[in-house]
């Protein structure tokens, strides 16, 4: 493992990259970097064939016609679905939970067939949620709360093969009471900030997963009093 | 060729009246600067009160993501060599701001207004325009302004319908060009602008833009960059009849030269000669407080304001030819959007070992951008401890929007 360089595959900045979801994949470069462990950005643009070789791949958020396209070009090009059966791991945010599902349908009422990478069905809520989001994660999957910030029309609906990533406390999730989808390695959250960030406990888990090997801590006082400051604002 | 502003219907004079009044008192009392509160009691008092304050005046507006207040300026100088120009200064700028700044100048003929790119449609719908002026368009507050795609659409949409206006628009902008695109006279400034990252696939028609040096064209419908007619050179401009201009500007960056040169367009189509107006809007050299520099205990700190994204962009570009100490203020209110995200999009990274603080109400968030970007750097929430605490000399100041003018509120008090 020490060998070799972890990639981490940025998939459509150019049309996911609204929310600087940018970010997720800086803070797991780096803090891989930091603990010696190799690590590389491959930024795979629209119109580029997508790999299946990266080791964890980091889907962002985008606006409604970007999405659309977005998912167009990853039916097309089918790296990210061969990775996934190859074990990668995967991080979709917002645009990501809802392309990664069954299908997405839109305020038009028009359903788009997502990847079919979680089983979930996606649709449009009645209002816009934003604002500070707080939520326990699920199952102890990582210690701490989740804290983000959501900005999305969608609501969306888990099947049995996928689980929530987080109950809510504050905000609106998933739905009202979950956030987010586990199933597998990938992992997908309605949350910006970006999300990993606010949570590096998260990032820990996607590194330890796409490694292999359990983590030491990283002590980055400005992420502590960050993480502090959002959860005693939200609250 | 213009007539003084109509006669106002009795119940827009009343409303003006009360409403100038509650400016007055609204600075009196130290309540505010009175932009703002003077146009919302007159227009509760008579909500047409914008379009009857606008009759008989000729109008120019401007709207797009960023330089809005200096290109504002700029187009007001510029036309003051026509007549008298009722104009909002200070940034306020949505209705209620026209309607104060208007009521304050009542016999202006002319009116330059600055406008929030959402309150666009409502604006020239009620001002009838001479002149719409579109600068550029990219993500800023997207939980308070929404997506650059929903704005785009709601000022084509408002562009298409308007019949007697002239639009210049920016045609280095896939979503200006793409607003500007249907409407009836249009004309096109190139200003070399450098963000793209919100127009990788179309608007119209989604599929992807594809760059060729300057051009820039859809793949999949006839979009496409159009030729200009005014050209953003390199400190100057060419006009329409090939003539190249010296601009130099007072402000600082490329950004300002871009501004100029869409505000001499604008101007011209005002009626104002070209040279005449590069000559007036070189003066301007502090828009609100942006660009000038304040002194405190031997430190002179540039103040610079940017918003989003393309802003920070730009502006670390401007503070990069000299390597001074940076203070960078970062505040998360309502005005400013409340989601910090977009500080990820900025590439601080550009700021490696350079001594910078991180400062403003979210001074934290910076924080941890700047961690991983790998800035050294020291967090002071006060921005004005943070300038003390800098050694002394050159300070650049960069801040975003509430914290620029508290900032700014805060050294003009002190000196």
């Amino acid at each position: 493992m020490s060998e070799s360089t972890i990639q981490i595959a940025l998939v459509l900045p150019d049309l996911l990259g609204t929310y600087g979801d940018f970010g997720n994949a800086v803070v797991l470069e780096k803090r891989m970097t930091w603990r010696g462990i190799k690590a590389e950005i491959v930024p795979i643009n629209y119109g580029e064939p997508v790999p299946d070789s990266c080791d964890i791949y980091v889907v962002g958020g985008g606006e409604d016609t970007a999405q659309t396209l977005a998912v167009k070009h990853l039916r097309e090009h089918p790296g990210l679905q061969r990775a996934v059966t190859k074990n990668a791991v995967v991080l979709g945010v917002c645009a990501g939970i809802q392309i990664f599902g069954e299908s997405f349908t839109r305020a038009d009422n028009v359903t788009h067939p997502g990847m079919g990478l979680i089983d979930s069905t996606s649709h449009a809520g009645g209002s816009r949620a934003i604002g500070e989001v707080i939520a326990e994660p699920a199952n102890g999957l990582f210690e701490g709360v989740l804290t983000g910030f959501e900005n999305h029309q969608g609501r969306t609906v888990l099947g049995p093969a996928a689980r929530p990533l987080a109950h809510v406390r504050v905000g609106t999730g998933n739905d009202g009471s979950v956030e987010g989808a586990v199933q597998g390695r990938i992992v997908c959250t309605y949350l910006h900030g970006p999300v990993l960030p606010r949570n590096p406990q998260l990032a820990d888990l996607l590194i330890e997963w796409a490694t292999g090997t359990k983590v030491a801590p990283l002590d980055l006082p400005a992420v502590t009093a960050m993480r502090a400051e959002r959860v005693r604002a939200a609250s | 060729m213009n007539d003084s502003p109509a006669r106002l219907p009795l119940r827009t004079a009343a409303a003006v009246k009360l409403g100038n009044l509650s400016s007055t008192l609204s600075q009196k009392m130290g309540l505010g600067a009175g932009g703002m509160i003077g146009g919302r009691v007159a227009l509760k008092l008579d909500p047409q009160a914008l379009a009857r304050l606008t009759h008989g005046r000729r109008v120019a507006v401007v709207t797009g993501t960023n330089g809005k207040t200096t290109s504002t300026m700029m187009l007001a100088r510029a036309v003051g060599a026509l007549g008298e120009v009722a104009t909002n200064h200070s940034g306020a700028n949505m209705p209620d701001g026209h309607v104060t700044a208007l009521s304050k100048q009542p016999d202006a003929p002319y009116a330059v207004l600055e406008c929030d790119e959402g309150y666009f449609p409502a604006v020239a719908g009620a001002s009838n325009p001479a002149v719409a002026v579109i600068l550029n368009l990219s993500r800023d507050q997207l939980d308070r302004v929404g997506e650059v795609r929903t704005i785009e659409r709601s000022l084509r949409d408002t562009i298409t319908a308007l019949r007697d206006c002239t639009i210049v628009a920016n045609c280095d902008d896939v979503m200006v060009t793409s607003a500007a695109w249907n409407a009836r006279k249009v004309i096109w400034v190139a200003t070399g602008t450098g963000w793209h990252h919100d127009s990788a696939s179309c608007p119209r028609c989604g599929n992807p833009i594809r760059w060729q040096g300057e051009h820039w064209h859809c793949t999949g419908c006839d979009l496409a960059r159009p030729h200009p007619n005014w050209i953003t050179a390199d400190e100057a401009m060419i006009t329409p009849e090939h003539q190249k201009l010296e601009l130099r500007l007072t402000l600082p960056g490329k950004f300002n030269q871009a501004n100029a040169v869409m505000a001499s367009a604008a101007a011209h189509a005002m009626g104002v000669p070209t040279e005449e107006a590069v000559r007036r809007l070189r003066g301007v050299s502090n828009v609100s407080g942006r660009y000038r520099t304040i002194q405190r205990n031997g430190r002179s700190a540039r103040l610079l304001l940017s918003k989003n994204p393309a802003g920070w962009s730009e502006t670390l570009t401007v503070v990069k030819e000299a390597n001074h100490p940076a203070v960078l203020v970062i505040n998360a209110q309502e005005a400013d959007g409340r989601d910090l995200s977009w500080l990820w999009d900025v590439p601080f990274e550009r700021l490696q070992g350079r001594t910078v603080i991180a400062s403003g109400e979210r001074a934290t968030d910076l924080a941890v951008r700047l961690t991983y970007a790998e800035v050294q750097h020291t967090i002071v929430p006060d921005p004005l401890k943070a300038i003390d605490q800098m050694p002394p000399g050159a300070v650049e100041v960069i801040a975003n929007y509430t914290a620029f003018r508290d900032l700014n509120a805060r050294a003009a008090a002190d000196e």
